[in-house]
């Protein structure tokens, strides 16, 4: 049977309608890469790996009870780099960090993303201005989604999640946030 | 006679155990810990170069950024040492919604420490109950700042706004809860054999040599001193309320842990005292516009959570501190992490190390 | 409820034992270099006073010379004490208090990193907050660095 984009194949095996929306709901026919991305957006790991202020709201209070980032799917914190698709970059980068957060960052397997919380992982915040702050972390490594805030509240961490989550799976980013 | 060869293990700066981006380098005889190296600066931001570029209401943000567990405590340090060299006399309303709000924090700060201890001793469910009443500190701070962590809410010679009317109730309803919540963790925390065997008797401290050491806060009171500024030294409107100052008495990570827990009672204690005290009033002071305290120096230090908590402020008659340091607990108690984990297993340095309740925002300054 | 305050009387004893001292009027005493160390040990050891915690130690950058500033507390009698040392321009160097006080050893490294002030007769005086290249000593006012807003 030759498979196309623009049929689904139910639709040559049968013509009640009900059926073929039954199917087309639980069957998606993809290239690969799309099935993957359906999945890694629902399982996002994140690098258990905290800075400054922002790690107490973007990793401890969005994981605790009230919040819950397990609701999506989001709660597996791994400590080592090496098993984590999703750096969030939470808090100040020092220029003592700086190399380190470099490293991380490289010692996670592809495909990895990277969500940067807070004033001072955007833009380095209020102390952009000082002697030893890197001023935001796209300085050093590509960021997927910003969170502006000092610090966002946990709401506005889930929301980058759920962002990056529609950025994994390819849907249109921008047209869901307007 | 056995050979042995010495391992060096690094631990962090990306490590959960150590609160943040904290570097210990320890070398090892097997799972002896020989020699513990800590290495902090990897959040150190200049706040203390920055604030020489800002004006003395500029400043206050950032002094939520040094200990950002506990923000109302760094505020108020901050304000008071600035009122101290203004000679500002802050209104008694002002005053009690200072307690109030420095005790709540005080509580969230502790909360973080023993639900954090909890999970790096291996129980993440205790982490868990105490992230649950932690978020009811934070509605209660929202309520009067609009933020949940870095609040700025100390102003100099006061506070930023009157409580809201549905604060008061709120806090009620928390303080009547908190007593029961605190017995669950003596229950599923304090009381589990686990956690005791791994945190009694490791770890001790010996009273002198933490004097010695400059170790404060629940740390030094865990080893049986009592040191405790809002007892020793009341500053604010402290000497009005009736509190103990709990005491440990081996100085292990058991009793520092259990002091905090102990002290977190305290705490309420005090906050219901100062609601019912709480008078009318205004809670700002007549202060200028433009604060130019007059040139001189000073020292303040108030009992923060992690432990004494100093500002020392030299103006030199302009709008701007000349310069502002901070004394700042955290990293005058870690000075004697190296003599604390020798002679330990490589296990006990994540329950030493938790047990010290550092946050490296105030570490590294 | 012990006071805060040295008492005059103290502070009167001491000037016979050390007549180069300076006390001003907030009771605030500076200490010529040379004397420091003996001066430090007095109060630490003699039990009148006994200020057995060094809570505070840090330095500031003054036009004309460096300051360094120590805390003082006295558990037995809630005695607190502010001493201050001057220090000319180049080169600053001033005694250790390690060999008193265990919390100097930090203080006074991260006054030595960012002030670039020498405390002499101790071991392990390096950088504790920046790295080990760092170039400069940041709090001092001539500190020149690159970075800020775009």
């Amino acid at each position: 049977m030759d498979v196309t984009r623009e049929q689904h194949p139910i639709e040559k095996m049968t013509n009640d309608s009900s059926l073929i929306q039954q199917v087309k709901r639980v069957i998606h026919l993809a290239p690969l890469e799309k099935i993957f991305n359906l999945a890694r957006g629902y399982s996002l790991w994140p690098l258990g790996f905290g800075l400054a202020c922002c790690a107490i709201e973007g990793l401890m209070a969005t994981n605790a009870p009230r919040f819950d980032l397990s609701r999506f799917g989001y709660e597996v914190l791994r400590s080592s780099p090496r098993q984590a698709d999703v750096m969030l970059v939470a808090g100040t980068i020092t220029n003592k960090m700086a190399p380190y957060v470099v490293r991380l960052y490289e010692q996670m397997p592809e495909p990895k993303w990277v969500i940067a919380m807070g004033s001072c992982a955007i833009s380095g915040g209020p102390f952009v201005d000082s002697y030893y702050v890197v001023p935001g972390a796209d300085k050093l490594i590509p960021v997927d989604v910003y969170v502006p805030g000092c610090s966002p509240r946990p709401d506005a961490v889930l929301h980058a999640f759920m962002m990056l989550r529609d950025k994994v799976q390819g849907k249109v980013v921008l047209e869901n946030a307007r | 006679m056995l050979r042995t060869e010495e391992i060096t293990l690094n631990m962090g700066p990306q490590h959960p155990s150590t609160h943040g981006v904290f570097h210990v380098v320890l070398k090892m005889d097997h799972e002896v810990i020989t020699e513990a190296r800590p290495i902090c600066g990897y959040l150190h931001r200049g706040i203390e170069k920055l604030a020489e570029a800002r004006t003395y209401t500029q400043f206050i943000p950032y002094t939520d950024r040094l200990d950002y567990l506990a923000a109302m405590l760094n505020n108020t340090g901050y304000v008071q040492a600035v009122e101290k060299l203004m000679e500002i006399e802050v209104p008694e309303r002002a005053e009690y919604i200072r307690v109030i709000c420095c005790e709540l924090s005080r509580i969230a700060s502790h909360l973080i420490a023993v639900g954090t201890y909890s999970v790096d001793i291996g129980g993440i469910t205790g982490f868990m109950y105490c992230l649950r009443d932690r978020e009811r500190i934070m509605d209660l701070f929202e309520m009067v700042c609009g933020s949940r962590l870095t609040l700025s809410y100390m102003r100099i010679g006061g506070v930023a706004e009157d409580l809201p009317d549905e604060f008061i109730p709120a806090l009620c309803q928390f303080l009547d809860e908190m007593p029961s919540r605190l017995d669950e963790y003596d229950g599923l925390i304090t009381g589990n054999e686990i956690f005791q065997a791994r945190t009694k008797h490791v770890g001790l401290l010996d009273p002198g040599v933490a004097i010695n050491y400059g170790i404060s806060g629940p740390n030094l009171r865990a080893s049986g001193v009592f040191w405790d500024l809002r007892k020793n030294r009341p500053y604010s409107v402290y000497d009005r309320f009736d509190f103990e100052v709990p005491l440990g008495k081996r100085g292990d990570c058991f009793d520092r842990f259990t002091c905090r827990i102990k002290e977190m009672r305290q705490s309420l204690k005090i906050i219901r005292q100062a609601v019912e005290q709480l008078p009318e009033g205004p809670v700002m002071a007549k202060v200028p516009k433009v604060l130019k305290p007059p040139a001189g120096d000073v020292y303040h230090e108030i009992e923060g959570a992690k432990g004494i908590l100093g500002y020392y402020v030299v103006s030199d008659g302009s709008n701007k501190p000349y310069r502002i340091h901070v004394r700042r607990p955290s990293f005058i108690n870690l000075g004697f992490l190296n003599e604390l984990c020798k002679g330990w297993k490589i296990a006990d340095v994540v329950a030493i190390l938790g047990s010290l309740d550092i946050v490296l925002g105030e570490v590294d300054c | 409820m012990p006071g805060s305050s040295i008492p005059s009387t103290v502070i009167d004893g001491l000037k016979d034992k050390f007549p180069a001292i300076e006390v001003s009027e907030n009771l605030t005493i500076t200490v010529p270099e040379a004397e420091l160390l003996s001066f430090m040990r007095e109060l630490r050891d003699n039990p009148d006073y006994d200020f057995n915690f060094l809570t505070n130690l840090t330095a500031v950058d003054y036009p004309d010379n460096f300051t360094v500033i120590y805390n003082l507390v006295s558990f037995k009698y809630g005695y607190t004490l502010m001493a201050k040392v001057n220090l000319g321009k180049d080169e600053p160097a001033v005694s250790s208090l390690t060999s008193l006080w265990g919390s100097a050893d930090w203080q006074e490294r991260e006054v030595y990193d960012l002030f670039g002030i020498i405390f002499t007769g101790r071991h392990n005086l390096t950088r504790i907050l920046l790295e080990d290249g760092f170039a400069g000593y940041p709090l001092r006012k001539d500190f020149q660095w690159v970075g800020g807003r775009e």
